[in-house]
């Protein structure tokens, strides 16, 4: 290969030096740089291994599987405990509890969301989205121990009781849902602006050369254009919305229903979590084994959801 | 441009871009509903803010800030513990993922072949734990403390660790899109001098993507701040009633946080203690916008375009 490479200079090489060839030069520093760096890179990998493991064992110490002794404390809780409407270690009503708070949460960020991101991706002047998407964004900065405070002692006593006049306990899962959805807006309104801004201007300008104004080509055009990216967004922002614990554990209460009254208190699965910790549970005990089990769960819903995600933004980079 | 072909162009830039036929009820709606859907969050912003302030109004003295909190004393109760609590994880919790982040994001942006399977794995793990509930991140930590061999319950470093994990995806993320940003222009030109792939990513690519790095952790920092949830699961105490010692001792001794005391005053039904949490609502506010002003000025103000 290097011999092609040589056209340059008298055909007998005279009063040159051969070309180095540099390809496979040995450089011990840079090969431990780079394994340094690709050391660091691992980690994240390590991270995620590390999860299930720390998961996996307290949760083999938790159930009641075939053939094994008795835990700790001489209590091992069967699969079908678990996996129950009611009782003490059933794992359902903290399903419902979070799904319900999600659901509500996604009533109010997805309308909300799109709304802010077509209106920066199709209306907004350059100079103007400088501006206004930072401020969309400052509303994820705010730390949710804030949001559950102010679930708590705003949204429900003074908005829902007082002004709307709704029948709601002190905690309730309305007021953790909307303002759960307030902040799941900016990463709704982030990625879908993506996605949408990643729509090809030639598509818009078929759709006004035929008369159409900017509301059709947004609703007609963009919208059915970006649509993966969008339904990438609204799943990422359910898995934020799933995995997030202060204002669950402070405005969503802490009792164990299986119903679905949004105004009555649910206690979701992060706040279970939360609440066993902060309790005094000593290590091995059956509820601090049961956090453990509610959060693998926790974990397998949003790692599946982040999979569905990841599958339509690559769906959505596809098309074009 | 002579006035004729300024309106040629202005029309043509008004029929292009459909806002001429948006004169219908309908459209006139959509776009108000658009508005509406924009400002709605910076309402509530408001809103959040306002009311919180008004609570907390009382309580915006000096004990605030330099007394201990106090079961006690409600109307004296201050937040001390957990803003210097605060203050020194955020420096143990930098220490530990800035460096870590980095390097990270430069083997996969100027090293890694992504083609190779391992690779694409890394960067699919890496979308995976940025959506990873940071509840399990405190479970994680957890289990490191009892690996390394602290079986005592919420002393800095764990918590540290905690935060560290949580915002590490972040600023491999953030630190990947500046390098991306940096010509390949420059790089080419380094490495046609003869220099080594890491001597242009030290000497040329990393210098001109900083400001970008800083941008991006500084706004992870301000994540990690604010956050409670992996701190309870390490067990952070709340009436601490003193401040971790500036050094390698006060890592493996006991500490609170901000939030955490926010978190447990909210749960209070005592008026003085809402008032305090509402009055420490706002110093977090402040340290948390504080640290965003910064990063916004650090984008503006270093922004290069090449």
């Amino acid at each position: 290969m290097s011999d092609t490479l040589l056209p340059a200079g008298p055909p007998d090489r005279a009063g040159l030096r051969a070309p180095v060839d540099l390809s496979h030069k040995l450089r011990p520093g840079e090969a431990v740089i780079k394994a340094v760096l690709l050391t660091c890179a691992v980690l994240s990998v390590a991270i995620t291994i590390g999860i299930v493991v720390t998961l996996i064992r307290p949760v083999i110490d938790f159930f009641d599987w075939p053939g094994m002794a008795a835990g700790d404390d001489g209590k091992r809780v069967a699969f079908g405990d678990f996996f129950a409407t009611e009782g003490t270690y059933a794992v359902l009503p903290l399903i419902v509890g979070t799904l319900m708070v999600t659901v509500i949460a996604l009533l109010v960020a997805v309308p909300l969301g799109l709304g802010a991101a077509a209106y920066l991706s199709e209306y907004a002047s350059p100079r103007a989205r400088k501006w206004l998407k930072p401020t969309v964004e400052l509303l994820a900065g705010v730390p949710s121990v804030v949001y559950g405070f102010f679930a708590l002692k705003f949204v429900t006593p003074t908005l829902l009781q007082d002004i709307l006049a709704l029948e709601v306990g002190f905690t309730n899962s309305l007021a953790a849902g909307l303002v759960l959805g307030v902040m799941v807006i900016p990463t709704i309104a982030s990625l879908s602006e993506d996605a949408m801004s990643a729509v090809p201007h030639s598509m818009r300008q078929g759709s006004l050369a035929m008369g159409a104004n900017r509301m059709q080509t947004t609703l007609r055009v963009v919208f059915p254009a970006a649509l993966s990216g969008i339904a990438a967004a609204v799943v990422l922002g359910m898995s934020r919305a799933v995995g997030e614990t202060m204002i669950v554990a402070l405005a969503a209460g802490a009792q164990k229903r299986f119903d679905v009254d949004p105004f009555s208190g649910h206690q979701a699965m992060t706040g279970y979590i939360a609440q066993t910790f902060g309790g005094e549970n000593p290590v091995g005990s059956t509820p601090y084994n049961m956090a453990f089990a509610v959060a693998m769960t926790l974990f397998v819903m949003t790692l599946i959801l982040n999979i569905v995600s990841m599958i339509f933004v690559r769906r959505f980079r596809n098309v074009y | 441009m002579s006035a004729a072909s300024a309106t040629a162009a202005s029309v043509t830039n008004l029929v292009t871009s459909g806002r001429s036929k948006d004169r219908n009820v309908g459209s006139l709606v959509f776009l108000g509903l658009l508005w509406f859907s924009l400002f709605f969050g910076v309402l509530v912003l408001v809103a959040l803010i306002v009311d919180t302030a008004i609570k907390g109004a009382p309580r915006f003295d000096a004990e605030l800030l330099t007394n201990y909190s106090s079961l006690f004393k409600p109307e004296e109760t201050g937040f001390k513990a957990g803003i210097v609590g605060s203050i020194w994880l955020m420096i143990c919790t930098a220490i530990l993922a800035v460096p870590l982040g980095i390097s990270a994001a430069l083997y996969l942006e100027e090293f890694a072949d992504t083609n190779r399977w391992w690779n694409r794995l890394i960067e699919v793990n890496l979308q995976n734990l940025a959506a990873v509930p940071s509840i399990v991140y405190g479970l994680l930590a957890l289990a490191v403390m009892a690996v390394i061999g602290f079986d005592d319950e919420g002393v800095v470093l764990g918590g540290a660790i905690a935060l560290a994990l949580l915002i590490l995806p972040v600023i491999i993320i953030t630190t990947r899109e500046s390098v991306r940003a940096v010509p390949q222009d420059i790089r080419q030109g380094s490495l046609a001098l003869g220099a080594t792939v890491w001597q242009t990513t030290w000497r040329q690519t990393l210098p001109s993507a900083i400001p970008g790095i800083a941008t991006g952790t500084i706004l992870g920092l301000s994540r990690a701040i604010g956050e409670a949830a992996p701190l309870i699961v390490v067990g952070f105490g709340v009436n601490v009633l003193f401040t971790p010692e500036l050094g390698p001792e006060g890592l493996t001794s006991s500490g609170t946080s901000l939030p955490n005391q926010i978190y447990n005053l909210s749960s209070q039904s005592r008026e003085e203690f809402v008032t305090a949490a509402s009055a420490a609502i706002i110093v977090l506010l402040v340290m948390i916008l504080g640290m965003n002003a910064l990063a916004i000025i650090i984008r503006n103000k270093f922004q290069r375009s090449w």
